[in-house]
């Protein structure tokens, strides 16, 4: 079917569907009125059963924390369907000898953006460790904390030198960290099947709320998620880097 | 505060049509970084600093960099193929 | 005015679907595909909003009642993470079928035949 044909095909089928969607949500309370009970009990009392002061991560990884092991799994799963993908394939190789890591830097790249770019390592780090381990205090948490740490190692791509990337953080080292992350979120939910009986049930004592060290196992399940989430950006990235810079067709 | 909600939902719909009525992948990808911005003032408004954390993170810097390295590899691809072409011609 | 989130959030899902249908190029798809997926958290927090209600977060502010509803937060929240990889994903397929075919527009892209 030509373009046109299917452009008034899409015209007809976006006025049914618009018609449904505002006529579906004409249904919903308007914006403002919330009536839902869950929303109105868990900011009553989750402070005070929880001892964590940000709610919403105390619903990632604690109360809610089963939803959250099958959506890292889908993450987890995603990243290997990628690196399954982007896999180097019969008629290619991969071009790249020991002494051009050195001498691959961007057109443009000034000896400003190299040391600001490496500068930046460190402190991505440092943010993004903070922002994986006060999650349960502060807006924060593995998810966001993850792929703050995982632009650590990129910084050393922006700055030019893109091929230290893989030096600093090597393929086994990241899927090592992808894995180990998805295996210590299962292993924790094992720890409170044999502390309390119940899969991902909190078995930590919670602590004072307010202070790093509370809310039980929120921590270690945040840290879990963090460098899973950050080994599954690096795996990703690397393999996009390779198949970019790296993997050529074989010239025979 | 609901002029700022009003202004940040004007702000993702103008940028959400920007993005989908792009034609070149590269400016799309740059429309893309910016539709993230606007999302992000939106979740703030709406009282999601949390959300609005990750989606920060997530479009200025974990989509834009699988992209454009994909788009790399495929004008890699096209350059090579046009190379290989003119060597048979020849 | 009430109604001003929801209309956005199905003006976001028309549109995204609009660029996937009406493009030439592969990567120009996925990258509408992003719109519709963000026509979702523009209603989930639709939904979950309260009039005057603060973020549910209490480390500064006593705790009270009426804040946001939290949970809607964190089904968005996850999403937006790992619908970037699927993002990668479809990328990768992207790749791949250019190196196949030697073009991106979908109306070249054909059955497999060998």
């Amino acid at each position: 079917m030509n373009r046109r044909v299917r452009l008034s095909l899409f015209a007809v089928a976006a006025a049914g569907l618009s018609a449904v969607l505002v006529i579906g949500m004409r249904g919903l309370p308007a914006f403002g009125d919330y009536h839902g009970v869950y929303g109105r009990v868990i900011n009553g009392i989750g402070v005070t059963a929880r001892h964590a002061t940000d709610l919403v991560t105390a619903l990632n990884f604690d109360i809610r924390a089963f939803d959250t092991l099958g959506e890292e799994f889908i993450l987890f799963g995603s990243v290997l369907g990628i690196a399954l993908i982007l896999r180097e394939l019969r008629g290619e190789h991969e071009r790249l000898e020991p002494h051009e890591a050195d001498e691959h830097t961007f057109a443009g790249a000034s000896e400003a953006l190299q040391v600001f770019g490496l500068a930046l390592v460190a402190i991505l780090l440092a943010v993004g460790a903070y922002i994986v381990v006060h999650g349960q205090l502060t807006p924060g948490g593995g998810f966001q904390g993850g792929v703050i740490l995982a632009t650590g190692p990129l910084a050393v791509f922006l700055a030019g030198r893109y091929l230290r990337m893989r030096a600093i953080a090597p393929h086994s080292i990241v899927e090592l960290g992808d894995a180990a992350g998805a295996a210590g979120y299962v292993l924790v939910g094992i720890g409170g099947l044999v502390f309390t009986g119940v899969f991902l049930k909190n078995f930590l004592p919670f602590g004072i709320p307010g202070h790093l060290l509370s809310a039980g196992q929120m921590d270690i399940a945040s840290v879990a998620v963090g460098v899973e989430v950050a080994g599954a950006f690096l795996v990703a990235w690397s393999e996009f880097l390779d198949q970019a810079i790296v993997v050529r067709a074989r010239q025979d | 505060m609901i002029v700022l909600q009003v202004a940040a939902l004007a702000g993702v719909a103008v940028a959400g049509g920007a993005v989908a009525l792009s034609a070149d992948p590269l400016r799309q990808t740059l429309v893309l970084a910016v539709y993230g911005m606007a999302l992000t003032m939106l979740f703030f408004v709406f009282q999601a600093p949390d959300v609005a954390l990750s989606e920060i993170v997530v479009s200025s810097v974990g989509l834009p960099v699988m992209i454009l390295l994909a788009l790399r590899k495929v004008r890699e691809q096209r350059l090579e193929r046009e190379q290989q072409a003119e060597e048979e011609q020849r | 005015m009430s109604f001003l989130p929801f209309a956005v959030a199905a003006w976001l899902f028309v549109v995204g679907l609009y660029g996937i249908v009406s493009t030439r190029n592969l990567v120009c798809a996925i990258l509408s595909l992003t719109v519709v997926q963000s026509a979702t958290y523009v209603l989930l927090l639709g939904v979950g909003y309260r009039t005057g209600g603060q973020a549910p977060i209490f480390a500064d502010i006593p705790q009270v009642s009426t804040a946001v509803d939290p949970t809607v937060q964190v089904m968005v929240l996850t999403d937006i993470v790992i619908e970037a990889t699927v993002t990668g994903l479809l990328l990768a397929l992207a790749v791949q079928a250019h190196k196949r075919f030697g073009s991106l527009d979908p109306n070249e892209l054909r059955a497999v035949r060998d």
